[in-house]
């Protein structure tokens, strides 16, 4: 117990790392992923090819290998980014894909019948995306992106494989340096973990029976 | 809303032509991107007076034709990874039927803190998990790594069936105790079954997550896949083969991930067709919310 009070100020560098890597790529990845979500209904059909590849592929890439190739092979073939900011690009790359899907079953999860309802009272497109299926696209949209971010929150953890100090990193040197205190240490990064992951499960799963539509 | 042409009037000529030639365009402009990518990396780079090779040299890929490199890649690396991702697969979904029976006891105290302790180990990292591990019980890597996948996977699997228990329909338990069965007989013979068959897909989603995540053991230094190839191959043959050899193990990480997400997504098809005949409707308006939950959650792979 007492090798983690001491060390707070190191797990503080490592957890505002962590906050940080989070938010960023978190804004990136909702970005990236509405992009793709959007090119995946569009009625261009080489965009919706490219975003279907795309998602495929990516889904389908462990984001060790994401992160390996931003932190290493692409210094390698000669870029100058700094570590933090290629492990921030990797993790919104790996996680914009499921972003994407999770839009997209959102707006898919709204009932045909819903449309048409709309559309047969005399509602044109905008009114019918904008005020029927959007707003019920959303609530089935949250949850599920809520879960994402848990995800991205676990994943940053990756980061510290590849040269970038967060809680991951902070955790693995205060245990090298305190031998006689893992268990102690490593709890202590399980609990600041569990603090971002927690609240947001929580938080969803209550969106999810809040916003449940009976059909 | 699985058709989009509900929202709008059915195209006409000039919106069809608008429609393919932007297609063309845009398919046109996301080939010369990518065609730029790969005339850079083709081209010889300048670096300290000396010109390197572009990255698709013949000299840069000779490796590849030694049939000694590839029983290396197979028999080190790609057998690393499956050995490790095979056994804890075994292993995980053990523990998640056992995980789900305990969460579901009728006990409280063996319900409650086994829904903290899962909950637990679903809000780690993996990562940590391995390092714990590793650190604490010093196993040696291999089995840091299967033992971690084994518990967050068996966790998540545990709680994917345990929502399969709790959507059945409450008649199937009330049959079961009506027969003159125990309770954990019933369980065992009338629900269980039911439930895993219904959570199958997810279950075989969540065995490509762990496949992914094998390859976090290149962190705490299991010799997998890339381990074996970026760290092992590379260092022996030299730096100049590391853009190759990364490329070589992307492709045989998604052919092995692509695989087993198809056979996924083949399955759920299946157990969807199959179930769609007889849908019985659910007893309660929270049952049914576990019901919606448990058929969107097996239509979509989750993710992590």
């Amino acid at each position: 117990m007492d090798a983690v009070i001491e060390n707070l100020p190191t797990y503080w560098r490592g957890f505002s790392m962590t906050l940080l890597l989070l938010g960023v790529s978190g804004v990136s990845a909702l970005v990236l992923g509405t992009v793709i979500a959007s090119m995946r209904i569009s009625p261009v059909a080489s965009l919706r090819g490219f975003a279907t590849v795309y998602t495929e592929l990516v889904r389908n890439t462990p984001l060790t290998l994401v992160l390996f190739f931003t932190a290493i092979i692409l210094p390698y073939l000669g870029s100058r980014l700094d570590y933090s900011v290629a492990a921030m690009i990797g993790l919104s790359v790996y996680t914009s894909p499921f972003v994407a899907e999770a839009l997209r079953s959102g707006i898919n999860g709204v009932p045909v019948g819903q449309a048409e309802a709309a559309r047969s009272v005399g509602l044109g497109f905008g009114q019918t995306v904008g005020l029927v299926v959007l707003p019920q696209a959303f609530r089935m949209t949250i949850p599920p992106l809520i879960n994402v971010f848990i995800a991205l929150t676990k994943n940053t953890s990756v980061a510290g494989g590849f040269f970038v100090f967060e809680l991951f990193a902070a955790g693995r040197q205060l245990a090298n340096a305190n031998g006689d205190a893992v268990i102690a240490i490593l709890l202590g990064v399980a609990t600041l973990y569990l603090v971002i992951t927690v609240p947001l499960g929580v938080i969803a799963s209550q969106l999810e029976r809040k916003w449940v539509v009976q059909r | 809303m699985s058709s989009s042409s509900v929202l709008f009037d059915a195209p006409g000529p000039k919106a069809r032509r608008a429609s393919l030639i932007s297609s063309i365009v845009a398919g046109v402009l996301i080939i010369a991107g990518l065609g730029w990518i790969a005339l850079t990396l083709a081209a010889p780079r300048e670096s300290g007076g000396i010109t390197l090779p572009g990255y698709f040299d013949p000299s840069r890929w000779d490796i590849f034709a030694d049939p000694q490199v590839w029983s290396f890649i197979i028999f080190q690396g790609v057998w690393g990874t499956l050995s490790a991702a095979l056994t804890a697969s075994v292993l995980a979904i053990v523990l998640g039927v056992i995980l789900s029976l305990l969460r579901s006891s009728e006990i409280a105290w063996i319900r409650i803190p086994v829904a903290i302790v899962l909950e637990f180990f679903r809000g780690m990292p993996v990562l940590l998990m391995m390092l714990f591990i590793l650190l604490v019980f010093s196993t040696g890597s291999f089995w840091a790594v299967v033992s971690a996948l084994t518990v967050y996977n068996g966790a998540l699997i545990g709680e994917a069936l345990r929502a399969g228990l709790a959507a059945l329909p409450r008649g199937q338990r009330e049959a079961g105790l009506s027969l003159g069965m125990r309770p954990l007989q019933s369980k065992m013979l009338v629900e269980f079954p039911q439930a895993f068959r219904q959570m199958l897909p997810i279950i075989v989603a969540q065995l490509v997550v762990l496949l992914k995540d094998t390859s976090l053991g290149y962190i705490v230094g299991y010799a997998e896949l890339l381990r074996v190839n970026m760290n092992n191959l590379a260092s022996f043959y030299g730096n100049r083969y590391l853009f190759s050899l990364f490329v070589v193990t992307l492709v045989l990480y998604l052919i092995m991930n692509l695989s087993l997400s198809w056979f996924a997504r083949w399955l759920s098809r299946r157990t969807a067709s199959r179930s769609s005949g007889k849908a019985l409707p659910p007893d309660d308006a929270t049952q049914a919310i576990l019901v919606a939950q448990a058929s969107a959650a097996a239509k979509q792979p989750p993710q992590f």
